[in-house]
């Protein structure tokens, strides 16, 4: 008995860690990415004031912040089809994950911005630098920093949420599990085992994370 | 002609008339002290000068250009702004830069010097308020009085028309606020052309050329500095002298 199970997790270890190098991975890389530049964009949106694409903007964090991720998912999967608008498995979670992390992002990001010093940028101005040229080389770098940590986090949690892709299609980790199960039912073993991998990934993106903030420690300050 | 001059310049604040009809005019090489009570609109009229707070009314003239100041565009603020320096009371040093890239920052990425040559002018500027050896030194590795004459570097590099000056000293402890006056001290006598908003009786009696008061958005008087400490035409400044220098005794 153990002995069958022990063979079922040594079988099935690659077949479920392959999909996690090949579409988990992938998914949050470029979800993370493109997420990332839709907050920066967003939050300097709101940081500047800008009328009405300010309202858009929150808009925006309200309706993605306000409903699931998994909701979100259906609805362009499923959903979007009825208006003849199709989009494979992949890049439709690609898609997804990317603007429900943007919004996320985007409220971490102008909080980062807020806080730092409103004086460098009136000295920046009075050196002759442009409003972008100050967000540029000034505040953005330091807002960076500090909101280093929190992205840190989002990105963490959003390498597990991509395991709800696998409800509209998308073979990663999850559904490969799932998969696996269906054959040689051991639901016990083969979730501990990709929870087991999941973790793992957690657990190299937390030890980044901490290396990256130790080479980021404040500037001047060690 | 006067290389600036300002006219009848207006502001408020929420219906609050901050400055009430302000006007000055500055010549090459005139160092000019303002004084006046706090709260009295000296920083707001420095800081409307520069742009940094919009006023509502009132006419400049600097380098023979005319601005309408409650129009004034991106560009002619920008183009304003290229010829002026400006150091701060909190310093407002860039947090993320060396003291050296502070100063670079304005020519590098506002008036697209190349590197080595903006890197060789700082050195030089550094140097001038004695500051050459911790150009590699971040803002938060240095003292107040440090900060400052670093803010000040970055001001004069651009060899700035003028440079203004909100209240240099009043963020140092009195111990750190002599480096920081020598430093002005020097410019001044270099021919820098400065506009200094200040609670320093000394730097306004031993550097200036002239001395503006300025009290309740108002210019009380303006005088060359023998004749307002000498002969205050106003009772309102001969009370304000009287009181400053007697808390000197």
């Amino acid at each position: 008995m153990t002995e069958r199970i022990i063979n079922i997790l040594i079988q099935s270890f690659p077949k479920i860690l392959v999909p996690g190098l090949l579409k988990t991975i992938p998914l949050t890389a470029l979800a993370f990415s493109i997420g990332f530049c839709i907050a920066v964009v967003v939050a300097l949106i709101q940081f500047a004031e800008i009328p009405v694409l300010r309202q858009v903007c929150r808009f925006y964090i309200w309706v993605i912040r306000g409903t699931p991720l998994l909701v979100q998912l259906f609805v362009i999967f499923y959903g979007l089809p009825r208006v003849g608008i199709l989009i494979d498995p992949f890049p439709c979670a690609v898609i997804v994950f990317a603007v429900n992390e943007g919004a996320y992002a985007a409220e971490t990001i102008r909080g980062a911005l807020e806080s730092v010093p409103h004086g460098q940028i009136e000295a920046g101005y009075c050196v002759g630098m442009s409003w972008v040229q100050i967000m540029y080389r000034i505040v953005l770098p330091q807002a960076l920093r500090t909101a280093f940590p929190t992205l840190g986090n989002e990105l963490i949690s959003m390498v597990k949420d991509t395991s709800l892709a696998a409800n509209i299609t998308v073979t990663e980790m999850f559904m490969t599990t799932q998969r696996i199960n269906s054959v040689y039912y051991e639901p016990l073993a083969l979730y501990l085992e990709v929870g087991f991998i999941y973790l793992m990934f957690s657990t190299v993106l937390t030890k980044l994370q901490s290396l990256g903030e130790k080479r980021l420690a404040s500037y001047g300050k060690r | 002609m006067p290389m600036l001059e300002i006219k009848n310049l207006r502001k408020s604040f929420d219906g609050l008339d901050v400055l009430k009809g302000i006007s000055l005019s500055v010549e090459k090489g005139d160092v000019i002290s303002i004084l006046g009570p706090s709260g009295g609109g000296k920083t707001t009229f420095l800081r409307c000068v520069n742009f940094l707070e919009k006023a509502d009314g009132g006419e400049m003239v600097f380098d023979g250009r005319h601005i309408d100041l409650a129009r004034v565009s991106g560009r002619e603020m920008r183009e304003v702004r290229m010829k002026t320096g400006f150091v701060f009371q909190n310093y407002n040093l860039f947090l993320n830069k060396t003291a050296l890239q502070n100063v670079t920052e304005g020519l590098v990425t506002a008036r697209r010097m190349e590197k080595a040559k903006a890197e060789s002018l700082a050195m030089a500027a550094l140097d001038k308020v004695g500051l050459a050896e911790r150009a590699s030194y971040y803002p938060v590795q240095l003292s107040g009085g440090q900060q400052q004459r670093v803010a000040i570097a970055r001001a004069l590099v651009t060899e700035p028309e003028i440079i203004y000056f909100d209240e240099p000293t009043s963020a140092l402890d009195p111990e750190l606020t002599g480096e920081v006056l020598s430093v002005m001290r020097d410019l001044a006598r270099e021919g820098q052309t400065l506009l200094v908003v200040t609670h320093e009786i000394g730097f306004a009696r031993n550097v200036s050329s002239r001395v503006c008061f300025i009290e309740g958005g108002v210019m009380v008087e303006s005088a060359p500095v023998e004749e307002f400490f000498g002969a205050p035409k106003e009772a309102r400044t001969r009370a304000f002298i009287q009181a400053i220098t007697s808390k000197e005794v």
